[in-house]
């Protein structure tokens, strides 16, 4: 192999030099051009675009335009390091059909639903959308209105949404598609801990000695962290990595402990190393007595499906008392657990019980540091908040929590899921700083900061991100705002809801993107969307990581930023417009204004002044609004947290930091939470501080193995589970257009188990239909690529708009968190 | 020898006719924008699923290809089919490590995948390197959907030096 290899590599230099031989190189291009005021590059610090690893990356600009980026070595995230994506970052702004000019749907110069894109001015474009909000305003009142966002907006985006939407229209129909992504990572930190975001940090990376991967591909979806990860195992050779997923994938290549499981049997799996522990007497006595209380959970509760739907008609419990639980003690916990033992979950999960022990040992022996990793298979679970309950329960019952090295770590998936879905609460259910708009203290003190009337925010929660398609299916949201994502390539069973939702005739629907995605061309309206470094932004990573950016270069000429867009459309309204007559009369000051004046001009948002940026930087929305309004919507936001152990820096210190790790108290951040000695929040004397409940305990939940929503039969016999891949970002729609990273990952293949295959008469690279009851999607068949599935399982990634495996998968949801399960459903192959 | 010299002529091919082939690529794209913005479903109706294209194959012609800025990782331009790299093994590193690449005339890993987390030197590549395809991929011989026009900084500096000159 070496040999010949070695004459074809002689035989091609050859080739090569004569390749660049026949192009004839230009004179000037061979002199090195040495003066500095032409080679010099302005360097800045920015955000990675991409995953929730939050990486900090060094833009280099020259001439007003992106030309390098690579890894930030001041970072104390990825410490100079790029992923594949990151650092290709220079090219994604700069496919050749980015967005340059308001779209709309239009026959013979007017509006129609079923005509042609045609180009319009933003004027137009404002005018018919804010015809069409008036419109279903008047006839349905605030919840016909709706806005699909983002785990990419900027903090200052989804603040400038949530405002807009939850405090001018009136509405909590807005909610993130983040939802998708870590609602049951939420859930889960709500229910056990009473706050969320991961205790710990990265920094426990280089503290663990043991790993375990839960339905985490981090080798592929946070390849940073992955780096880190290795580079601990590999130095330091006591440590352990365990892996469990329901196929292989790249990052078993590291696994000591490798564990391919039956979909769903996580619970049971959870549940085992639980039973382990007490029946081993490992139970950290001290710690358990002093910081938790047991609880039993509501069971049978659905799976967030129609209630139409059979399942649902089956649950018992799929209804207000879904989240409910009630108090145990430590001896009925034990008991609920021994069921668990590793002949039963051997059998049901697959996994050898030597391997299940194995892990469990990992987590019971009290001189092992362990840290769980988590993502996607666990919050994209229909048992998903008790998935992360689950696992929370083994950190507490040996006290291996907020140490370094000791953490039950959810990693986010995408860069701001953290900062502006969670954080800023652009949840249908949420508030900043997480409050909640049920709660009337909550309301309260949001409509003071807001300096609004009482009663301005709506008590109801609006609808979540699968309702929300659902409710356009049924024609009751009927103006509808997709900012900052691609959902009609990411939502499950577009087929059914989506698609149709998005062409009801009722419906109009409004699109911002840099690029003509799939959901714009289900759109009505498209609106042509600044992105990235073309504006002045902060992040928030998956370890409480606050990060911000200036604006390094223009957008393209006629593309906005989202905030620009949503502050604008603002103008369109007067107050008398969107609030009844009574609301008005409790604060007469705001009558005859605008929505612009009362929620950012004349609102603490607009109290900093243009002088405040400095002046070689660029910033467009400011200089167009006439104060700086980056800082204003960051400040405003940053008063919820302040003294509320969610404390955000003074927003000018992010400029000069490579972040800083909330809450930060006294110019400090915080590495690990609820520890005292090293969270400020934590009461001296309390050792561990859980202060997010009222009595500062944690909660241990008896919860069981329920099965999936759909598993394969006689006829749908394959489980289906989609997921993502390192070379793209999300649906690929930045990622796509740069050439280098189309070439490594042009097409979603299905990948099979040969043995499967070689059973329906199938090749690799043969052209296959996958068929659920929902719908059917058509591509090839890998069976030797990187994912090795077992058989009867077969893995199909979402990110390429010409194959939409979203066809095919179920819209079912965590009843308690509404996260969609994307890794279950039951489907069939045939060959086309 | 002759299957090779095939080779070096088709390669030479490609040089010469792929800018015409990506000017067309680029007035198709232009016009499907305005009328159909659907530019990576090839304007297919999201109802209606075209035909899938066949896997393309790996580039696997050995010729380096350029880097867009100095920073970037430079693509494999050759198979990686059944290259072990985990834990135990790393094939990559039996034709790129220092100590091999007399032999095998690869190009040698970046002197920075020496340096730890800190900035200091290891007498071997750091463990935070370890997994090549992490950042260096192959490339399938796929024509890209849509034109990129990034900028090379060249192209921009060579533009300034001329100006000065005149």
């Amino acid at each position: 192999m070496t040999i010949n290899r070695r004459e074809f590599i002689k035989a091609n230099a050859v080739a090569a030099a004569a390749a660049v031989a026949g192009v004839s190189v230009p004179a000037v291009a061979s002199n090195l051009i040495t003066s500095s005021d032409i080679t010099k590059l302005k360097w800045d610090k920015a955000a990675c675009r991409f995953c929730g690893t939050g990486c900090s990356v060094n833009v280099g600009v020259m001439d007003g335009k992106v030309v390098a980026t690579h890894g930030d070595i001041k970072s104390p995230v990825n410490k100079g390091l790029s992923c594949v994506k990151g650092y290709f970052l220079s090219k994604i702004m700069y496919g050749k059909d980015r967005l340059t000019t308001p779209l709309l749907r239009m026959t013979n110069g007017k509006y129609d639903k079923e005509g042609e894109f045609t180009p319009i001015s933003w004027d137009q474009a404002f005018n018919v959308m804010a015809e069409k909000a008036n419109d279903a305003l008047k006839k349905d009142g605030p919840e016909a209105l709706g806005m699909f966002g983002s785990g990419q907006w900027t903090v200052q985006e989804g603040y400038a949404a949530s405002k807009l939407m939850k405090a001018g229209f009136r509405t909590n129909n807005i909610d993130p598609n983040a939802r998708h992504c870590m609602a049951s990572a939420v859930g889960g930190f709500m229910r056990t801990f009473g706050i969320d975001e991961p205790m710990g940090c990265y920094d426990d990376l280089e503290a663990a000695d043991a790993f375990v991967l839960w339905g985490s591909n981090m080798a592929e979806m946070h390849p940073i962290l992955w780096t880190r990860l290795t580079d601990r195992r590999l130095s330091a050779p006591h440590v352990k990595v365990a892996v469990l997923s329901t196929f292989e994938h790249r990052s078993f290549d590291l696994a000591d402990n490798g564990m391919i499981f039956t979909p769903q049997t996580d619970l049971a799996i959870l549940n085992y190393i639980a039973n382990y522990i007490i029946q081993t007497d490992r139970v950290n006595k001290d710690f358990v007595n002093k910081h938790t209380n047991f609880r039993i959970g509501q069971t049978d509760i659905g799976y967030g499906l129609r209630p139409e739907h059979p399942l649902e008609q089956k649950a018992k419990n799929n209804d207000k008392t879904a989240g409910s639980s009630k108090p145990i003690d430590f001896n009925e916990y034990a008991k609920f657990v021994s069921t668990y033992t590793a002949e039963y979950v051997s059998k049901l999960s697959g996994v050898p019980e030597h391997k299940l022990e194995a892990l469990a040992e990992m987590y019971a022996d009290p001189k092992v540091k362990v840290t769980s990793f988590w993502t996607m298979g666990f919050n994209q679970h229909t048992r998903g908040v008790w998935a992360n309950n689950l696992v929370y329960n083994i950190h507490l019952l040996t006290g291996k929590i907020s140490t370094p090295g000791n953490s039950p770590f959810s990693l986010t998936g995408q860069p701001s899921a953290c900062g502006t879905a969670r954080e800023v609460g652009t949840f249908s259910h949420r508030l900043p700083a997480d409050m909640v708009v049920k709660n009337p203290k909550h309301r309260a003190i949001a409509e003071k900061i807001w300096d609004l009337p009482e009663g301005t925010i709506p008590p109801k929660p609006g609808y979540h991100a699968v309702l929300q398609n659902r409710m356009l299916k049924d024609g009751k949201l009927n103006f509808y705002w997709v900012q900052c994502n691609n959902n009609m390539q990411a939502a499950a069973n577009i087929n059914e809801e989506a698609f149709p939702g998005y062409r009801n005739p009722k419906n109009f629907i409004v699109v911002s993107d840099p690029y003509p995605t799939v959901t714009a061309q289900a759109a009505d309206l498209i609106l042509p969307t600044a992105m990235w470094v073309e504006k002045e932004g902060v992040y928030g990573n998956a370890e409480r990581r606050t990060q911000s950016w200036y604006q390094m270069v223009k957008a393209p000429e006629g593309a906005k930023s989202d905030m620009w867009q949503l502050v604008e459309f603002s103008k369109r309204f007067k107050v008398e417009d969107v609030w009844p007559e009574e609301l008005i009369a409790k604060k007469p000051d705001v009558r005859g204004k605008t929505l612009f004046d009362v929620l950012y001009k004349d609102s603490s948002v607009g109290k900093f002044p243009l002088s405040e940026i400095p002046e070689d930087r660029l910033n467009d929305e400011s200089r167009d609004f006439g104060f700086y309004i980056q800082k204003g919507l960051f400040e405003e936001y940053a008063s919820f947290g302040r003294g509320h152990a969610h404390d955000l820096a003074p927003y000018d210190r992010y400029h000069q930091e490579r972040g800083l790790r909330w809450p930060v108290v006294d110019g400090k951040e915080t590495k690990w939470r609820f520890k005292e000695g090293s969270d400020p929040y934590a009461k001296p004397g309390s050792g561990w501080d859980f202060y997010g409940k009222k009595d500062g305990r944690a909660i241990i939940f008896a919860l069981p193995y329920e099965p999936a929503a759909e598993s394969p039969d006689d006829e749908y016999d394959l489980w289906l589970s989609t997921g993502r891949v390192l070379e793209h970002w999300h649906s690929g729609s930045m990622t796509q257009r740069v050439p280098e990273l189309y070439k490594a990952m042009p097409d979603a293949l299905v990948y099979m188990h040969p043995d499967d295959a070689k059973k329906r008469n199938m090749r690799r690279g043969d052209l296959v239909k996958l068929i659920s009851r929902r719908g059917e999607v058509q591509t090839r068949v890998e069976t030797r690529g990187r994912n090795k599935p077992p058989i009867g399982l077969v893995y199909m990634p979402w990110f390429d708009a010409s194959r939409l495996v979203n066809k095919v998968t179920l819209d079912a949801t965590d009843p308690l968190s509404k996260e969609t399960d994307y890794k279950k459903c039951a489907i069939k192959i045939v060959k086309v | 020898m002759k299957k090779l010299n095939l080779a070096v002529i088709a390669s030479l091919l490609v040089v010469a006719v792929s800018p015409i082939m990506y000017s067309l690529n680029a007035n198709a794209a232009d016009k499907e924008t305005i009328n159909s913005v659907a530019t990576l479903r090839d304007a297919t109706p999201i109802d209606v699923q075209k035909e899938p294209n066949a896997i393309p194959k790996v580039v696997n012609k050995d010729i380096k290809q350029g880097r867009n800025y100095p920073m970037q990782p430079p693509v494999i331009p050759h198979t990686t089919r059944s290259y072990e790299v985990n834990k135990n093994n790393n094939k990559c590193m039996s034709c790129h490590s220092r100590h091999r690449t007399e032999k095998t005339q690869a190009p040698m890993v970046s002197v920075t995948h020496y340096m730890n987390r800190d900035g200091n030197f290891l007498a071997e590549v750091s463990p935070r390197r370890y997994f090549c395809n992490q950042c260096h991929v192959t490339q399938l011989d796929a024509k890209p959907l849509v034109e990129n026009t990034f900028t090379d900084m060249h192209s921009l500096m060579k533009e300034k030096s001329k100006a000065n000159k005149h």
